[in-house]
């Protein structure tokens, strides 16, 4: 029984001497023991898993990667480059941790490892290297640089220079799955969503409360319209809305990828833009970063000092989906019913009676479809808010995508590090998004949103399908007078 | 340890990719859903079909390796820890349903298919698959058919040797037999088909199985009756037998049990109650109304202290989120948790369960009862820390009492999670040392040379048998 665990741990010290690398030592130290503990090795978690579905090795799935860092910690083994490319091949789309019985904070383990990883790390491939290095010091902690960024991809897009290069056949040289990003970027902009439009926007109608928006780095770049949106959805459903000027970029892609120390720097900055702001709320429309927005107690859990700060920041953040369907006025679903047969009459919208609450009605009829964000679902548990939406959309038919649950492969930039298992995950997603025969397949973060429009355009789908933000879909869709 | 030249003629049959030795395959094979076991390899195989599955073990055999083939790894009697090292056959890749015979309601299948999606496929052709193991979601058909898994339904449907009618499996020195077959009577010869299922990976390999199908009932319904009296919802399950009624499930949660899942799900259960009964039948419409009318009179008329029938399926869901939750529940008490499953003849479960409660108290442990009263199989929980020693010493004490008092009263040490490792210390109990030697012989026809998931079921000695006071 446990004696064979004491005799494999004897025989390796009595063979190796006991010796460990120093990636072993970090390791050791670093994760947490009593989660590694908590795993019972039940094994709910492997269909949950998209790197085990796709693989079936057992080392792919969550139970197996919980596994090597016990036998890391136990001193069983010593982390060697499978181990690290193991760690680097979880997707962190977290689906297993809502399938776990004994509630084991695999997220958490997996950030330990590769934080730890990461600071040993010898291995990535050259474009990985450079991107990291750029993406998480140079770039996403300045805002202004972002927008330098996005300045310069517009040139890039709008001056013919895009034509060329396309035509030069120069995306070639790239690895294959970046020319395809290439090719399904939005249109940048160099204006944020508060130099548009301003940092403070009034309720209309009767005031519920105020918002903070968390406007992301990538969101405020590539989706600033999707931004502004949102503000105009939030005001038309009784939010006043600030867009805090100091905040930055969430930490999310730092913290995912073993930069723990670029994620916590970020995370005080945006608890003090917000504090200052005075907030009753805080809407992300992203839910790669809501799910680190909501995980800043846990991320500052060693820093005392920021405990209270951080829990209040926590405490105040959810999706904006979630935040309309909980707090802002909508129509009630009679009211809804009315409108939508109004619409049927009108065909533009609900036709002006929409008072007590905002409704959405869409022109034509169309279907629509909706893939999860991993992270608004496993980690803000908010699977419910964008669905009760979307069906309250008069005059569009909303059908489940099957597996709607299971990440697409983007996955923050796992699909610019892995992309082989990305491209494989994604084609199988593509499979049952066919099946839904819907005119738009909506998500609710711009990872997912970007590989659903790669997804679209590499399966030729192009001219049947749009993926669209919700957010997006549903403010073309909201009722005029509310507008 | 592994010869080289073993290993290339391995990687020869089932191709480079598809046999592996370094330390993360070795490392995540080496346990399986059981607490506290874990032990290496020395190698991992992964075939495609049952002729890579006879030529390895025709090498295996040649060379006297230990074999160990598996699903999911989620048995939770250490089943599938390579105590002995050797290969561990992962049967995942061999996962195919080739065949549901709409004609003779059969349906043939290979044994890495998970459990789930085979029955949510012969439900979509209208047909239904009954047995229904906690693991489903991943369990796979081979690893249900060495096991002999249960599951809620074993009362009315039976478990998973009730299904299995025809097999094929590779023998030790790598021969392929099949037994069975599309057959509802057969009686040619021993029945090596029912042999093998529950035989835990010890006799044979099963490479492929023709399971049995029924058609599905049309309807369901759901109810709930609570106990201040422990005696009187042992009462109930047999009365509602004696009554010529047979429920699809009648599960059962103790105090402990009924304390824990409403800390965890806040559902406000009254926690001053001895028991909770949840029950389910289907069937034709007519007769599930008329049953499930009977079994609340049959609750009532032993001093049930609430009944509740659900109005129709999602109210049904929900009346039974108190049982779907208690393992997840007890799961996050503690790190370690330990399910067993003593079994006894269901008129004896009251006295089982204080017997658990009394063994419990004694030595200073947390152990919940849940389980499924209408068949008597019950799931002592030990809720515990694989780090502490003494504690973990003092819950082993518990349970050998708990066997021995499981034997006691007529029942079993194991009812549907098998021997394994864990149990087999204990088997000698249960079936006596001439029944452990009839058994070894079996053993050595199909497998003279033990290399076949050596160590289960067999223990190098039997645990001296506790005596268990009285009153």
């Amino acid at each position: 029984m446990a004696n064979s665990l004491a005799s494999m741990l004897e025989a390796k010290e009595g063979g190796k001497g006991g010796t460990c690398s120093e990636l072993a030592t970090t390791l050791k130290n670093a994760l947490d023991y009593d989660h590694l503990t908590n795993c019972m090795r039940c094994g709910f978690c492997l269909p949950a898993c998209p790197t085990f579905r796709e693989t079936g090795i057992e080392a792919e799935s969550p139970r197996g990667r919980i596994a090597l860092m016990k036998a890391v910690a136990d001193g069983l083994m010593d982390p060697d480059y499978a181990f690290e490319t193991q760690m680097n091949h979880c997707l962190g789309c977290r689906a297993c941790e809502p399938a776990c019985p004994a509630d084991v904070k695999y997220g958490q383990l997996l950030e330990q490892a590769r934080d730890s990883v990461e600071l040993h790390t010898k291995s990535h491939r050259w474009w990985v290297k450079l991107a990291r290095r750029t993406a998480f010091d140079g770039m996403f902690p300045h805002q202004g640089r972002m927008r330098l960024l996005g300045g310069a991809l517009r040139v890039y897009q709008q001056s013919g220079l895009r034509k060329l290069v396309r035509g030069s056949g120069l995306m070639r040289l790239f690895p294959k799955h970046m020319e395809q990003m290439e090719r399904i970027l939005p249109d940048a902009s160099y204006r944020g969503v508060a130099e548009q439009i301003g940092s403070l926007h009034r309720a209309k109608g009767e005031r519920v409360g105020t918002v903070g928006l968390f406007r992301g780095c990538i969101m405020d770049v590539l989706f600033t319209d999707t931004n502004k949106h949102t503000v105009e959805l939030l005001n038309a459903a009784g939010f006043d809305v600030v867009i805090p000027e100091t905040q930055n970029c969430c930490g999310a892609l730092h913290a995912h990828s073993g930069e723990q120390a670029g994620a916590k720097a970020l995370a005080k900055h945006n608890i003090q833009a917000f504090r200052a702001a005075g907030v009753d709320w805080i809407a992300s429309n992203a839910g790669g970063c809501g799910a680190l927005l909501v995980e800043y107690g846990h991320l500052l859990h060693d820093e005392p000092e920021w405990a209270e700060s951080a829990a209040w920041f926590a405490k105040r953040s959810l999706d904006v989906s979630k935040l309309l369907v909980e707090h802002g006025r909508l129509q009630s679903a009679a009211a809804a019913a009315v409108a939508a047969s109004q619409a049927q009459g009108t065909a533009a919208g609900c036709g002006g009676s929409c008072g007590g609450g905002i409704s959405f009605a869409s022109a034509d009829k169309v279907r629509i479809t909706y893939q999860d964000s991993c992270h608004l679902r496993n980690v803000m548990r908010s699977p419910e808010a964008p669905r009760k939406l979307m069906r309250s959309v008069a005059n569009a038919e909303f059908v489940e995508l099957y597996e709607s649950d299971r990440c697409c492969g983007s996955a923050g930039i796992y699909n610019l590090t892995q992309p082989e298992m990305a491209s494989q995950i994604l084609d199988h997603k593509m499979d049952h998004v066919k099946r839904t025969e819907a005119h738009y397949l909506l998500t609710s973060n711009p990872g997912c949103l970007l590989q659903m429009k790669l997804g679209i355009e590499k399966h030729g789908m192009s001219g049947k399908m749009e993926a669209v933000h919700l957010v997006d879909f549903l403010h073309e869709r909201l009722c005029k007078t509310e507008r | 340890m592994l010869q080289d030249s073993v290993k290339s003629k391995l990687r020869a049959i089932v191709g480079k990719q598809w046999f592996k030795d370094d330390p993360e395959s070795l490392i995540t094979h080496s346990y399986d859903g059981t607490p506290m076991l874990q032990s290496l390899p020395d190698g991992v195989i992964y075939p495609e079909n049952t002729a890579q599955v006879s030529a390895i073990m025709k090498l295996l055999q040649a060379h006297r390796v230990p074999v160990v083939s598996r699903g999911s790894g989620t048995n939770l009697c250490g089943g599938t820890v390579p105590v002995e090292g050797g290969i561990v056959m992962v049967m995942h890749r061999m996962n195919r349903i080739l065949e549901v015979d709409l004609e003779n309601l059969t349906a043939t299948v290979q044994p890495g298919l998970i459990t789930k999606q085979f029955t949510s496929h012969v439900e979509g052709l209208g047909l239904f698959y009954p047995p229904d193991p906690g693991s489903m979601a991943i369990s796979t058909i081979g690893g249900n058919i060495a096991e002999c898994s249960g599951g809620l339904r074993g009362l009315k449907y039976g478990t998973t040797k009730d299904y299995v009618i025809g097999l094929e499996a590779v023998l030790a020195n790598g021969e392929i037999i099949r037994t069975g077959g599309k057959l509802m009577k057969d009686v040619a010869g021993y029945d090596l088909t029912k042999l093998l299922v529950g035989s835990e990976g010890t006799l044979a390999i099963v490479t492929e199985a023709t399971l049995k199908l029924i058609p599905p009932p049309k309807a369901k319904k759901t109810m709930l009756a609570m106990y201040k009296d422990l005696y009187g919802a042992a009462r109930t399950v047999s009365k509602i037998i004696e009554n010529r009624i047979i429920p699809a499930t009648l599960e059962f949660l103790d105090n402990p049990t009924i304390r824990v899942v409403d800390d965890f799900a806040k559902l406000g259960l009254p926690l001053d109650m001895d028991a909770i009964l949840l029950i389910e039948q289907d069937g034709d419409p007519e007769t599930v109304e008329r049953d499930i009318a009977r079994i609340a009179d049959i609750c009532r008329s032993e001093n049930a202290d609430r009944v509740s029938i659900a109005a129709d399926e999602a109210e049904g869901l929900k009346l039974m989120t108190a049982r779907r939750s208690a393992f997840t529940a007890l799961a996050r008490l503690r790190p370690t948790t330990i399910l067993e499953d003593a079994t006894v003849p269901r008129s004896k479960i009251a006295d089982m369960v204080l017997a658990i409660n009394e063994i419990a108290a004694r030595h200073n442990v947390t152990i919940c009862t849940f389980g499924h009263a209408g068949d008597g199989n019950l799931h002592p929980t030990a809720t515990t820390d694989a780090r502490d020693k003494e504690e973990i010493h003092r819950v082993e004490l518990a349970f050998e009492e708990i066997f021995e008092a499981a034997i006691q009263l007529g029942g079993t040490i194991t009812g549907e999670h098998g021997v394994g490792l864990v149990k087999a210390p204990y088997l000698e109990w249960k079936v006596g040392a001439a029944g452990i030697e009839v058994m070894r012989g079996i053993k050595a026809a199909f497998d003279p040379n033990n290399i076949l998931n050596p160590g289960k079921m067999f223990a190098k000695s039997t645990r001296k048998r506790v005596v268990l006071g009285h009153g």
